[in-house]
């Protein structure tokens, strides 16, 4: 009769060995499935590998610091289902928001009596845009600003007066060819074409004035084919003159057509 | 009553004009002839009413003399001893005749009372007609006044006691102006003047750092903010019962109409009809319509409109920039605006439907801003007639005869006038120091006070 120390010293050894012989040899392959018989769908069969019914990220290209959602379906004989990248073992079907920092591929390995199958998804990351560059950009109106500023110039006018002087003429004929750039360099953008008086006149009349002073200057530049719904007129009399001083030098500086964003 | 009638007499002689017709305004001239000389000495208060009394004789003073009806006798020129209530005023001993040869020292009669007799006030230096006098006290919580005006012709012989009256006010300096006010008024009545206490002068400020639109007192005290649109709001006009005001802003881009009422300030919404400018909004006397100038279509047409805004239509037809309408006051049937039709601008005037359009101004200089004398004959406007362009005076013309006067002198650019409901008064602004700052005179041109120091204020609008 074995002595209970006997047995389990047997134990160990065969066990060892079981463990020694499984190091050194590969466990065969199971067989294949044989092919379904006709009509027959029943029949027991051999365990299967499980199948990955579904493995996918949502959406596959993130930026930096968002998150995509991994989604998994796994059927057939489980006994397990673990997805890499710290994740772990999971559900046979599931979902997990993942926050990479990297582009990253999740490998979800499903493991049953049948076998092992694996299925990955990539999830890119890229780096956010920089000054993302799609219109609009982020300062549109210093930027619109800043080119009225620097690529068109004011339209002078006679005391009392809203026709188109010969050097107002030259000055308007330049600024259709900047603002038909700009426009299309700016497609929201409608431009204003400002009316101002110099102080002398009466202020309500001046209003008037200010605003027959705009609509000659926006006909000229639509004359020139400068879209006509993209500019609009509005007087400013003698409310905002930019200058104060009572002299010619200001008041000629004061009657003027001006442009500047909507 | 009997004694009334004297009074109206003795004004009738100083002021026959004002006296018999209230209203009518010959042009450029308040007084005729000599007018009565008042003595407003300064009132004292009892305890803390006292310290009142600068605010109370400020505007006392500047209500009997703005008002042009007086002459007034300077306050360098009174007694020491001021009275306070009539029995303050003693009898001159009688001139007592000494023995011949034998005249003492003692019984000498003073040469004056010192301000206790009548005559020291009606004698020279003073000379005055007429003295007013009195004092305040607060009393169980109510500043009271008592109010005298002395007929001082009448002399000791007779009652001098033209007024004799209480007044009651507020323990405060508010308080103290409005019995001042009051007390002004009622010496003014008795010689045919009104009061314009209670009325306002709306205008334009930038003190606070965009184009407002305000609203004072007549002597510019109670200045207050109507609108914090903090764009660019411009040209108040009020109706002629003073509940609402029409004005201009750029506060929605383009310059638009607004329609507030005033108690309480609150936006009445106006329907502006699409147009880069409508603007230069004011009421027709019934309050129920307004007019403007538009530029829909081609600047700028007067149009007019229901006081929402609704049911707009031109009343001129498209000549050159027509703006300024302002509708008679008195038959609401004719308009006078300014228009460039001929040339530089020049004020016109037409029928409610647009025709008969005469020019009324004779085509010198440039003329603008039209108001309505409240008789509905006269207007006040502006114009450069013998000064440079740009260099605006303030005149008055009868529109039937277009006979004018000139009431401001090239003292720095005058604008806006408006006539004050009281037909005499024209309040407008000048540059004269500087920036615009808005000024009340008499409608001869003389009694010039300034209203405003803060920051630049144009466009003032006499209404009630």
């Amino acid at each position: 009769m074995f002595s209970k120390q006997k047995i389990t010293v047997i134990g160990i050894a065969f066990s060892l060995a079981m463990f020694a012989a499984g190091c050194k040899k590969k466990a065969p392959p199971p067989p294949p499935p044989p092919p379904p018989l006709p009509g027959e769908t029943t029949k027991p069969t051999l365990p299967r590998a499980p199948t990955v019914a579904q493995f996918s990220a949502e959406p596959t290209t993130i930026q930096r610091g968002q998150s995509s959602t991994l989604r998994w379906e796994v059927s057939g004989a489980v006994t397990g289902v673990s997805i890499d990248q710290g994740i772990g073992t999971v559900q046979n079907t599931g979902n997990r928001r993942v926050f990479p920092t990297d582009s990253t591929t999740y490998t979800l390995t499903a493991t049953g009596p049948g076998g092992n199958t694996t299925s990955s998804v990539t999830v890119t990351v890229t780096a956010p845009p920089p000054p993302p560059p799609p219109p609009p950009p982020p300062t549109p109106t210093a930027t619109l600003e800043s080119r009225l500023g620097s690529d068109v110039q004011d339209a002078f006018f006679d005391y009392d007066k809203s026709d188109i002087r010969a050097d107002a003429r030259d000055a308007l004929t330049r600024d259709a060819a900047s603002l038909k750039g700009i426009l299309s360099d700016f497609p929201n953008a409608t431009i204003v074409v400002e009316g101002h008086c110099d102080e002398r006149g009466s202020a309500e009349y001046n209003l008037g004035l200010g605003d027959r002073r705009a609509s000659a200057a926006k006909d000229f530049l639509v004359g020139l084919g400068v879209p006509a719904d993209r500019l609009t007129t509005r007087s400013y009399g003698k409310e905002r003159p930019q200058c104060t001083e009572s002299e010619e030098s200001c008041w000629q500086r004061n009657r003027r057509a001006h442009f500047s964003p909507q | 009553m009997n004694r009334l009638f004297w009074i109206a007499s003795l004004a009738a002689a100083g002021l026959l004009v004002m006296a018999a017709q209230q209203s009518t305004y010959d042009l450029g001239t308040i007084t005729k002839g000599e007018r009565p000389v008042l003595a407003v000495p300064d009132l004292r208060g009892t305890a803390e009413a006292q310290s009142l009394m600068g605010a109370f004789n400020q505007t006392l003073w500047s209500d009997v003399s703005s008002s042009g009806l007086f002459k007034m006798a300077p306050k360098t020129l009174y007694p020491l001893a001021v009275p306070q209530q009539p029995s303050d005023f003693v009898q001159p001993p009688p001139v007592v005749e000494t023995p011949r040869g034998r005249r003492t020292q003692e019984m000498t009669r003073p040469p004056n009372g010192g301000g206790r007799w009548v005559s020291d006030w009606s004698g020279p230096p003073v000379s005055a007609n007429y003295l007013a006098f009195g004092y305040t006290a607060p009393q169980n919580g109510v500043l009271v006044l008592y109010g005298n005006l002395y007929d001082l012709g009448k002399g000791a012989a007779g009652n001098p006691q033209v007024i004799n009256k209480r007044y009651l006010g507020t323990v405060d300096e508010a308080g103290a102006r409005k019995i001042a006010h009051e007390f002004a008024a009622d010496i003014l009545a008795l010689f045919g003047g009104q009061t314009l206490f209670g009325s306002h002068i709306y205008f334009t400020s930038d003190r606070s750092g965009h184009k407002e639109i305000w609203v004072m007192d007549p002597d510019g005290k109670n200045q207050k903010q109507l609108t914090h649109f903090n764009s660019i709001s411009i040209e108040s006009s009020p109706s002629l019962d003073g509940t609402k005001i029409a004005f201009t802003s750029y506060v929605r881009g383009n310059p638009g109409i607004f329609v507030f009422s005033v108690d309480p300030v609150r936006d009445l919404r106006f329907y502006n009809q699409a147009a880069s400018v409508n603007s230069s909004p004011s009421f027709t006397p019934d309050g129920k319509q307004i007019v403007y100038s538009s530029s829909a279509g081609r600047c700028c047409r007067i149009f007019i409109a229901n006081a929402d805004g609704s049911g707009f239509r031109p009343v001129s037809s498209l000549a050159a920039i027509d703006t300024e309408p302002k509708v008679n006051p008195k038959t609401g049937n004719i308009i006078v605006f300014t228009s460039g039709r001929s040339g530089p601008q020049q004020i016109y005037k037409m029928t409610m439907d647009g025709a008969d359009v005469e020019r009324v101004t004779d085509g010198t200089g440039e003329a603008g801003n039209p108001s309505w004398h409240p008789d509905g004959e006269i207007i006040a406007f502006a114009w450069t007639r013998g000064y440079a362009t740009g260099a605006w005076n303030v005149f008055v013309m009868d529109l039937a005869s277009h006979k004018y006067t000139q009431l401001t002198h090239g003292e720095g650019r005058n604008e806006h006038p408006s006539w004050a409901p009281d037909g005499q008064h024209i309040t407008f602004s000048s540059t004269r120091t500087g920036r615009n700052q808005i000024y009340t005179m008499l409608a001869d041109g003389t009694q010039v006070q300034p209203l405003t120091t803060s920051g630049s204020n144009e466009r003032p609008f006499w209404g009630k």
